[in-house]
């Protein structure tokens, strides 16, 4: 790298070796920034769903309170297969350094299974919940719990929507650079629901016991 | 000039891979982080709702930082430190947010109480 910027700036003008390195590096040169700052946005979005959740939380409208409803065994399947599921991402990352095409799609797959076992476990638990009577619509408590875990299961959804889509790009084009770009921007989506799945476990669960 | 380029470039390549022991290292810990608190809840060794909420609450806060630097790979270089200054930017945000919206609905729950105002002398 260092040599040839050297050459090229020893044998043309100046102008010339800023427009090629510019070249060089300006395809998603800031992607990463670009996508971290809305993982921000994003991270703001749970932060007012979390206040919301805070302040409603308590109001139970003589209706159930987390006590009656929460299973903890169940939240800590839960928390397992999103923890597994970023385990394997991390494999996926780690084959994908090393060119291996079939290992990165294996991992990827693993990934979404893993995502899928949660999903499917959440939705087994809000259907429980619905059929208990504990719909959004009882009380404060319920509206803000629903909104705040359902919002967070919705990323997980749209994480594996983008997770398969990658999956088929990468089995068309192999891993390019803007693959790889995508499946690290990925990455970072998936571990930072990670992240907010802490603060749903310890906020809405384990508090919620504990009131 | 170029060796802004440079850096940019190292800046945002180096630290957004993993290592094989970092990964694991941050899986081992958040485990331990995640079956601490719902041990300490489903049991309720303590026998104290209070002291078991702040444990957990300081524990959720230890592996959300383990997170950050062991899957998120956060560090000050990544981006020439720009990640890290979104991070602290957002988090203030989320301080102001979240201690504010406790903080005014608390009181406003505990001034607008019927006792308080007793409803009869309302117009």
């Amino acid at each position: 790298m260092t040599t040839t910027v050297t050459a090229v700036h020893q044998d043309t003008e100046a102008p010339v070796f800023y427009l090629a390195d510019e070249h060089e590096h300006a395809e998603g040169g800031s992607t990463m920034l670009g996508f971290w700052i809305y993982l921000m946005s994003d991270c703001l979005i749970f932060a007012v769903l979390f206040a919301t959740y805070g302040v409603l939380g308590g109001s139970y409208a003589a209706g159930p309170s987390p006590r009656d409803l929460f299973d903890l065994e169940l939240v800590a399947l839960n928390t397992s297969m999103l923890l597994l599921s970023s385990i394997t991402y991390g494999f996926a990352m780690l084959t994908m350094e090393k060119d291996r095409v079939g290992a990165t799609q294996l991992w990827l797959a693993v990934t979404g299974l893993f995502g899928l076992a949660f999903l499917g476990i959440e939705l087994y638990e809000f259907a429980h919940l619905i059929h208990e009577g504990a719909t959004p619509q009882r009380s404060a408590f319920l509206s803000s719990f629903f909104a705040l875990v359902g919002t967070h299961g919705l990323h997980v959804t749209f994480g594996i929507v983008w997770l398969v889509t990658l999956m088929v790009q990468v089995g068309q084009r192999g891993l390019i650079p803007a693959n790889r770009r995508r499946l690290m921007c990925l990455s970072m989506f998936w571990h930072f629901l990670d992240v907010v799945w802490i603060g749903v476990f310890t906020f809405v669960y384990l508090m919620g016991m504990l009131r | 000039m170029s060796t802004e380029t440079h850096a940019a470039h190292h800046g945002h390549d180096a630290p957004a891979h993993g290592s094989l022991r970092g990964y694991l290292i941050g899986f081992g810990l958040s485990v331990v982080l995640t079956a601490i608190p719902f041990w300490l809840v489903m049991t309720n060794v303590l026998g104290d709702n209070q002291a078991t909420a702040l444990i957990i609450m300081a524990l959720a806060v230890v592996q959300i930082v383990v997170h950050m630097v062991y899957f998120l790979h956060m560090n000050v270089r990544s981006e020439n430190g720009w990640t890290m200054l979104a991070l602290i930017f957002t988090l203030i945000l989320v301080v102001i947010t979240l201690t504010g919206s406790l903080w005014v609905m608390y009181h406003l729950n505990a001034n607008m109480m019927p006792t308080m105002h007793d409803m009869r002398q309302m117009p």
